[in-house]
């Protein structure tokens, strides 16, 4: 039993970041409006980043800011996953205010948020207007 | 002490993730997310990376919040916009009938 | 000569026609001799389904089919990740093998070969410099996506719903507030932005949060007033200007390959504000990127154009 779940109780992050992770996938691929799937993504998102910079951490240690002169690397945390999740931060905000820009557009055409009914004018018009 | 702080974070935002799959109105989910953001802030202080918690503050909960509430009232804008063409396209109609 | 309106008429008439269930697509909508409608001409060549009744039966029954596919899809993904998971080093582990030599070299060498007190500034914007440039780049490529999607240009700016949008100033609290606000937000992010490589913060903190700033200084003070003083040209050219520098100040290395080249700016001491060579104008230019494209995103969304 040890071995088959192994250190799912002690990592509390890991296993929070992929709840979320797949809370997103579900609100992603389920959901009838446009905008919460939106939504979805961006919890996706987050979820990553959680995963990946509870990586860095090691217990007892503290910021990879050099203070007092101490330059072991004994004393701080691993700061190379903090640097990835910073810029991927930046990202997702780019890609949710694209994807929201995409949503307005669509809006404008069709009218509609609602998923199965852009489905079916879609089908229908084979492209919208001319 | 620290364990059970990070215990009751961890799960108040699992039970945040849940709350905007549920609910109905597109707006009541985008202000969960808002309050999403702010408790991942607060993780990333106690992961100690004080970067990560400045521009997931500023960024999460601020901007694109204000994005995604940007898209609603420009979405409700274009449906009163629709609402006065068609209605004056049946002004114009009734004028033409009459100038005939 | 009247605008051309938004909505294809004849395309949203049969629509609400055919959704309330009063016409079948497969016969023509007007007696022989007239021109059958241009949105029937595309529908003939589709086939349908036979009736309403059959098409939204199809309808439902592909959603159920995609429900529980995406259901199974769902509960391997999270089994799978949740095994995964399992196997990890346990959290705070510090014989873990995600801390190789790697990072110790940029906790101890860091201060003396970048001049950075702040390790993880030091390490994206001078050992992984071209990242924090091809990110840039990226926030770059959607303020210009944005721009074309959402740009009212021509007949459309002068939008008849102008009176129906939001004035933000109307609210005595947000305004009172706001005035007081707005200087030191900036300010506040002026001193995240430069104390980069000192203390936690850099160009994404410390662009995000002027960035904030510039929008509630537009939603306060009007948005015509907002883009009298960051016209659209001024803003180009100080986002074109600070992504050419970037690049201009980093790709020494292609010509190169040596580590460091003695530049004007020297390391300094460490704990200074003037030290770290490169850091303090990179942090900068980035920082202009991050905050005007947040400017802009908010500029385009509410308004179509800068």
């Amino acid at each position: 039993m040890e071995q088959l779940f192994g250190n799912l109780l002690y990592n509390y992050e890991e296993v929070v970041a992929v709840i979320l992770f797949s809370i997103g996938f579900c609100i992603l691929l389920f959901s009838r409006n446009l905008i919460k799937k939106v939504v979805g993504l961006d919890i996706m998102d987050t979820g990553v980043f959680l995963l990946l910079a509870s990586r860095g951490y090691i217990a007892g240690r503290h910021v990879p800011i050099i203070v007092d002169g101490i330059t072991t690397a004994e004393y701080y945390i691993n700061p190379i996953p903090a640097g990835l999740v910073l810029t991927g931060i930046v990202v997702s905000v780019s890609v949710s205010a694209l994807m929201l820009s995409l949503t307005v557009r669509i809006y404008r055409t069709y009218h509609t948020l609602d998923v199965d009914s852009l489905y079916m004018m879609m089908s229908v018009s084979k492209g919208g207007k001319q | 002490m620290i364990t059970a702080f990070r215990i009751i974070l961890l799960a108040s935002l699992v039970i945040c993730a849940i709350g905007t799959a549920i609910v109905k109105k597109p707006m009541h989910a985008i202000i969960i997310y808002m309050a999403y953001s702010v408790i991942m802030s607060i993780i990333w202080v106690l992961l100690e990376s004080p970067d990560l918690a400045i521009t997931e503050a500023a960024v999460g909960a601020g901007v694109t919040g204000i994005l995604f509430f940007l898209t609603l009232h420009r979405i409700n804008l274009i449906d009163k916009d629709a609402e006065h063409d068609s209605r004056k396209e049946d002004e114009g109609e009734g004028e033409s009938d009459h100038a005939r | 000569m009247r605008d051309k309106p938004m909505i294809d008429p004849e395309f949203s008439s049969i629509w609400t026609l055919w959704k309330n269930g009063q016409i079948d697509l497969t016969t023509p909508l007007r007696s022989p001799g007239h021109q059958p409608l241009q949105a029937l001409k595309e529908v003939e060549k589709y086939r349908p389904r036979h009736s309403w009744e059959a098409y939204s039966q199809y309808v439902r029954k592909s959603t159920l089919l995609y429900k529980i596919a995406a259901t199974i899809l769902c509960c391997i993904f999270i089994t799978l990740m949740l095994l995964t998971v399992a196997n990890l080093p346990r959290y705070g582990d510090p014989n873990a093998p995600t801390i190789n030599e790697v990072s110790e070299r940029y906790i101890e060498e860091g201060t003396e070969e970048t001049g950075a007190v702040n390790t993880v500034a030091g390490m994206i914007l001078d050992y992984r410099a071209f990242d924090t440039l091809g990110e840039s780049f990226v926030l770059f490529t959607a303020v210009c996506s944005v721009a074309v999607l959402m740009n009212l240009s021509g007949k459309r700016q002068h939008i008849k719903h102008t009176k129906e949008l939001i004035n933000y100033a109307d609210d005595m609290i947000v305004r009172g507030v706001c005035r007081l606000l707005v200087p030191v937000i900036l300010l506040f992010g002026i001193y995240i932005l430069l104390n980069g490589h000192l203390s936690p913060g850099g160009g994404f903190s410390g662009g995000a949060v002027l960035g904030a700033g510039l929008i509630i200084y537009s939603m306060v003070w009007g948005e015509e007033k907002a883009s009298r003083v960051f016209p659209a040209k001024l803003v180009r050219l100080v986002v074109f200007c600070s992504l050419a520098f970037y690049c201009l100040a980093k790709s020494y290395s292609f010509y190169t390959g040596a580590n460091h080249l003695p530049f004007l700016i020297p390391e300094g001491a460490p704990g200074h504000i003037l030290s770290g060579g490169l850091i303090m104008p990179l942090n900068v230019a980035v920082g202009f990127v991050v905050c005007f494209t947040m400017y802009s995103f908010y500029m385009f969304f509410r308004r179509g154009r800068l």
